[in-house]
């Protein structure tokens, strides 16, 4: 029997067995997008995250068909293995992976550890940048059901699971962005009343890879299963990452990843903030 | 627990050379707000380009990663307090060092493997 994890995670002697296979696409997905020019796995595609998978004036995604454009482009069929992969500890790549999930892609797949436990591995990487033929990409949706807009998160405070996937020192206000980041932010301090604070980063080990189905289910043992969940974080990338975990990998029913987060969520005017370690009253 | 002061101090701001290695200028960052952490990574004495340095808060707890540039170089806005630098590289042991950071000031870092 296949499990959820075979599904959807690959490791790397798994993509070095695929490398020529045609059916298998490799892509890239930085923060940094230099990242991929730099050198990257022979064969694989780059997705820039921000001139390719946002709307170049309004604060959302691509429509779909700028989806389908974009992936036409890129040479990827609908019927294709996409295996994603990245910097950061995949947190770009598991925000394209729940990105390519809304417009309706079935076969996505992470690479275990990103590009890091590739690089630590001392792993072959090229420059050459592959051209594939342009393909004709139909996309569906856009499923909004893995995705939660703010007055649903205002909605949910006291009645869902809410996970604030952030370091503990931005929970709690006391930076306003990941530490390799300025801390210079328009937004205010702190989370949304009653989020539980469990790091994204708790559920990967030291070379990026995903700690194992029992510790992940240990992991979250303080989510209440009866409920539906939202996760987030500053921008939606390092929560796209535990909505992976959580909808992914231990198959909760109804996860959904609020990409405004917290630079939306903290300038909005008039909602309950929390501030320090403690989640907050409803 | 106090927020983040929005005090505004009067500005410092420092401008990094030219020859400041990508991903640790701190050119444009008003540093009497900031608890900058910042170093070099080197093997056999010589910087290392490619490591991954993390940034650990005092209970162990990920706060950040980077890659090291052309010279090694590595660089983090952290809030003033006690950290853990952890650094992998290909071919290396896992190497954590302390330091501690204060708002207004860069603590540099010299990370041998």
């Amino acid at each position: 029997m296949t499990t959820a994890r075979e599904r959807v995670l690959v490791n790397a002697d798994w993509v070095q067995a695929h490398l020529a296979d045609p059916k298998v696409v490799l892509v890239e997905v930085d923060e940094d997008v230099s990242a991929y020019d730099k050198g990257h796995i022979a064969g694989a595609v780059k997705l820039d995250w921000r001139e390719d998978l946002q709307d170049p004036v309004r604060r959302d995604f691509v429509d779909k068909a700028g989806f389908e454009a974009l992936l036409s482009a890129r040479g990827i069929n609908r019927d294709d293995t996409v295996v994603l992969y990245g910097g950061n500890n995949n947190w770009f790549a598991a925000y394209a992976y729940w990105y390519f999930k809304v417009y309706g892609h079935e076969d996505v797949r992470l690479l275990d550890g990103g590009r890091k436990k590739w690089e630590l591995d001392s792993r072959d990487m090229v420059a050459d940048v592959p051209t594939r033929p342009a393909s004709s990409y139909v996309a569906s949706g856009p499923d909004t059901s893995i995705r939660a807009f703010r007055d649903e998160v205002v909605a949910s405070i006291g009645t869902k699971n809410i996970v604030d996937v952030r370091s503990p020192d931005e929970y709690t206000g006391r930076l306003l962005a990941p530490a390799h980041l300025p801390q210079e932010q328009p937004n205010r301090p702190g989370h949304v009343p009653t989020a539980l604070n469990v790091p994204w980063s708790k559920a990967a080990a030291d070379d990026g890879t995903f700690k194992s189905d029992e510790a992940l289910s240990a992991l979250y043992g303080g989510l209440d299963r009866s409920k539906s969940t939202i996760a987030y974080c500053r921008i939606g990338e390092r929560s796209a990452h535990t909505w992976f975990v959580l909808h992914e990998l231990l198959g909760l029913a109804d996860v959904r990843n609020y990409d405004g987060s917290w630079t939306e969520y903290g300038s909005l005017v008039g909602v309950p903030v929390a501030l320090g370690d403690e989640p907050g009253a409803a | 627990m106090s927020a983040i002061s929005t005090a505004s101090p009067a500005a410092a701001v420092v401008n990094g050379g030219c020859g400041a290695p990508a991903g640790a200028a701190l050119d444009g960052v008003d540093l009497s707000r900031a608890a900058v952490v910042t170093g070099v990574v080197r093997r056999d004495g010589a910087p290392l380009a490619g490591a991954y340095v993390r940034l650990l808060d005092s209970s162990g707890e990920f706060t950040a990663e980077v890659i090291t540039g052309d010279e090694g170089a590595f660089r983090f806005f952290a809030a003033p307090g006690s950290w853990t630098l952890r650094t992998l590289a290909p071919r290396a042991a896992t190497v954590d060092r302390d330091v501690r950071s204060a708002l207004g000031t860069v603590a540099e870092v010299t990370i041998d493997l």
